[in-house]
């Protein structure tokens, strides 16, 4: 299986887990309300926030073939998502094509914004176009790292607050000594060992991520097993492993929605300090900043490739940090509203 | 009456600097079918302790390191721990004191009677369902068909400490452990929820373990009293006797300081000092540090058991000395 039937799989997995979820939200009042109040109070960041999932969305369906003008033999046969599709021009990428291809090594390079709307790169390549691609590759480093790290955090952080003593000891002295070394330092050498590719930049960044949250997911469970709902769940003869999964991990999900989100942007600008390192993902914002900064130094000053991708990762963080604020509002329950 | 519940010996310890201290320390206890025992004593005296006790609840590091606890005939402290799951909430339930956080806030109040029923029963949902709806008629909550969907924060104390009320009795339980039930609510609401236990009580013919420090709540409900001192029971008698004839200095001490209305303007009577913590219990009789009878014996050796009178026994020298006068 190529790489590309896999993103086609996934894409269809996020629709049915996304139709799946919206179904659940549906139904269960609390959370219908929790959606309702968030479109009301951020309407325009979660419209930002769902342009680029869309963006990502279109950047994620591939197919090979296709009617494509002026295509060479290669690309042809090349697997394609909609995105690149879309600017897909002719072969005879010209100043007055509004959207071109790729021409390598052009004359065309560094063109200022103009017949492309964002201008292009130093290899003639369309920016507006790479920076449209970038959207996929932030949101994959933000969805899969917190789909890694929050699942860990919440395994670690319930048994060693649910069941103390020497589960406990044994958590707290891994969470201990995971972040008594430097997080970079430990960053690097992960992504050394598991070889440079998407996934492992992921897997490295949820090593260095999850310890917050399971300190977090520790103590909240330290607090809710003392509560006597579970001390009455416990009176009735409701088992250990029911207590944890009907009672104590409900009552932990607002702080797993909470901090999915606020860790999301976190996640999206660590990987740009990655791409400064030279250990990003190819073809992140990251990278672009990355290559653009060599050309600032040029007079006339090449600033619009920097600032189409500084732009979009702002714009990814600001929303959903706005949303993220919204969240916790929402879903926090010494907020939630009484009604009746 | 045949018997329900017969503890011997009853010890619960937990772990401290000193080495292990005995929050419940020999206590025995005797209640029969459908007979409201209530246990009083002031704060720290181990009424909860004993409680959770008798479902093997204590909560670690504590644990009961000796005793005997007999419920219709079957010894709870060596059953396996799947065997006392199935008994907890079938044959013994509890209610707790906060109503406010004894329910689960994520989830409808329905939804947890119904786990409560299908732990013990193999119903169908839509069964249990029914019953739950019966149930919350029962215990008095107006408008059950939607108050079953309801989330804790929506109901009032009251409403709440019904639910819990409904939860516990879902069962028919033999033994019902009350843990101040009607301490946190509304005077008014004591009332009511007093009077729903006694109904219910009645209905089941269960017995009830009543914790409180309310020699008023003792009053409403109680058939006989227990009262409890530093993890010992100091008195046991019928609720009349105790309330009319108190033999013990410490049970005498407690209704003298129930405020009256007629000795308006008075001082409060009062009980000098505190429960001493476990790890300080004095030698010999516990209350001889707070005792205001207290003489030589005292310090010296533990009480024995005297009889003042039918099924009225106390642990005191003083009163002992006072029978074998007569």
């Amino acid at each position: 299986m190529e790489a590309w039937m896999i993103s086609n799989a996934v894409v269809a997995g996020l629709a049915v887990a996304g139709l799946g979820a919206a179904v659940v939200v549906r139904r269960n009042r609390l959370w219908r309300e929790a959606a309702h109040e968030l479109v009301r109070r951020r309407p325009w960041a979660l419209m930002v926030v769902a342009a680029y999932v869309l963006v990502a969305l279109a950047d994620s369906v591939y197919w090979e073939g296709g009617d494509l003008d002026g295509a060479d033999r290669v690309s042809q046969h090349e697997a394609m998502s909609l995105l690149d599709r879309a600017f897909h021009g002719t072969a005879e990428a010209s100043y007055s094509a509004p959207l071109a291809d790729f021409e390598f090594y052009g004359e065309r390079s560094l063109e200022r914004p103009g017949g492309h709307l964002l201008g292009t790169d130093i290899l003639g390549r369309d920016v507006l176009y790479l920076t449209l691609k970038g959207a996929r590759v932030a949101l994959l480093i933000g969805g899969v790292t917190s789909a890694i790290a929050i699942p860990l955090a919440l395994f670690f952080g319930i048994a060693a607050g649910y069941f103390g003593g020497r589960i406990d000891d044994g958590v707290f002295f891994l969470i201990s000594t995971l972040s008594a070394i430097p997080g970079l330092l430990l960053l690097i050498a992960l992504i050394m060992v598991l070889g440079q590719s998407t996934l492992s930049v992921c897997l490295a960044l949820a090593v260095t991520s999850w310890v917050g949250f399971c300190r977090i997911a520790r103590g909240e469970t330290f607090k809710l097993r003392e509560l006597e709902f579970v001390q009455a769940a416990r009176s009735l003869g409701v088992s250990e492993a029911r207590i944890i999964v009907r009672h104590i991990l409900p009552n932990l999900i607002h702080l797993v929605v909470i901090t999915y989100v606020l860790m999301f942007s976190g996640l999206v600008l660590s990987e740009a300090v990655l791409s400064w390192l030279g250990i990003g993902i190819e073809g992140s914002w990251g990278q672009m900043i990355v290559q653009a900064s060599d050309e600032l130094s040029r007079e006339p000053v090449v600033w619009w490739n920097l600032t189409a991708a500084g732009a979009a990762l702002f714009g990814l963080i600001l929303a959903v940090n706005f949303v993220g604020d919204a969240v916790r509002d929402v879903l926090d329950p010494r907020t939630l509203r009484e009604d009746g | 009456m045949s018997e329900l519940l017969r503890v011997r010996g009853l010890t619960t310890q937990f772990p401290s600097e000193e080495g292990r201290v005995s929050v419940v320390d020999r206590l025995d206890l005797d209640m029969g079918t459908g007979e409201v025992l209530a246990l009083v004593g002031e704060s720290g005296c181990g009424k909860s302790m004993t409680a959770l006790s008798l479902l093997r609840l204590v909560p670690k590091p504590g644990r009961i390191a000796a005793g005997e606890i007999r419920l219709g005939g079957a010894d709870l402290l060596s059953l396996p721990v799947p065997e006392m799951r199935k008994v907890r909430g079938r044959d013994i339930a509890m209610i707790f004191q906060e109503p406010m956080t004894s329910l689960n806030a994520v989830a409808t109040v329905g939804s947890q009677v119904i786990e409560a029923i299908r732990l013990h029963e193999k119903v169908s949902k839509a069964r249990a369902r029914d019953r739950v709806r019966e149930l919350f008629g029962r215990v008095g909550i107006p408008d059950p068909d939607s108050r079953i969907n309801a989330y804790p924060h929506q109901l009032s104390g009251g409403l709440k400490q019904r639910v819990m009320i409904a939860m516990s009795l879902a069962m028919r339980p033999k033994l019902l452990v009350a843990d101040e039930p009607t301490t946190a609510l509304d005077v008014t609401i004591q009332a009511q929820i007093l009077g729903l236990l006694r109904e219910l009580q009645k209905e089941i013919g269960m017995g009830i373990l009543l914790i409180t420090h309310d020699l008023g709540v003792v009053n409403e409900l109680a058939d006989r009293v227990a009262v409890m001192y530093a993890g010992r029971i100091v008195e046991t008698a019928s609720r009349e006797a105790i309330l009319a004839r108190p033999a013990h200095p410490y049970t005498q001490g407690l209704l003298a300081s129930i405020p009256v209305l007629s000795r308006h303007g008075e001082r409060l009577k009062e009980i000098p000092g505190v429960v001493p913590s476990p790890a300080d219990w004095p030698r010999g009789c516990r209350f001889s540090t707070r005792c205001p009878r207290v003489y030589a014996p005292c310090a010296e050796h533990e009480p024995a058991e005297t009889l003042w009178g039918s099924g009225h026994r106390a642990w005191c020298h003083a009163v002992a000395d006072e029978v074998g006068d007569d």
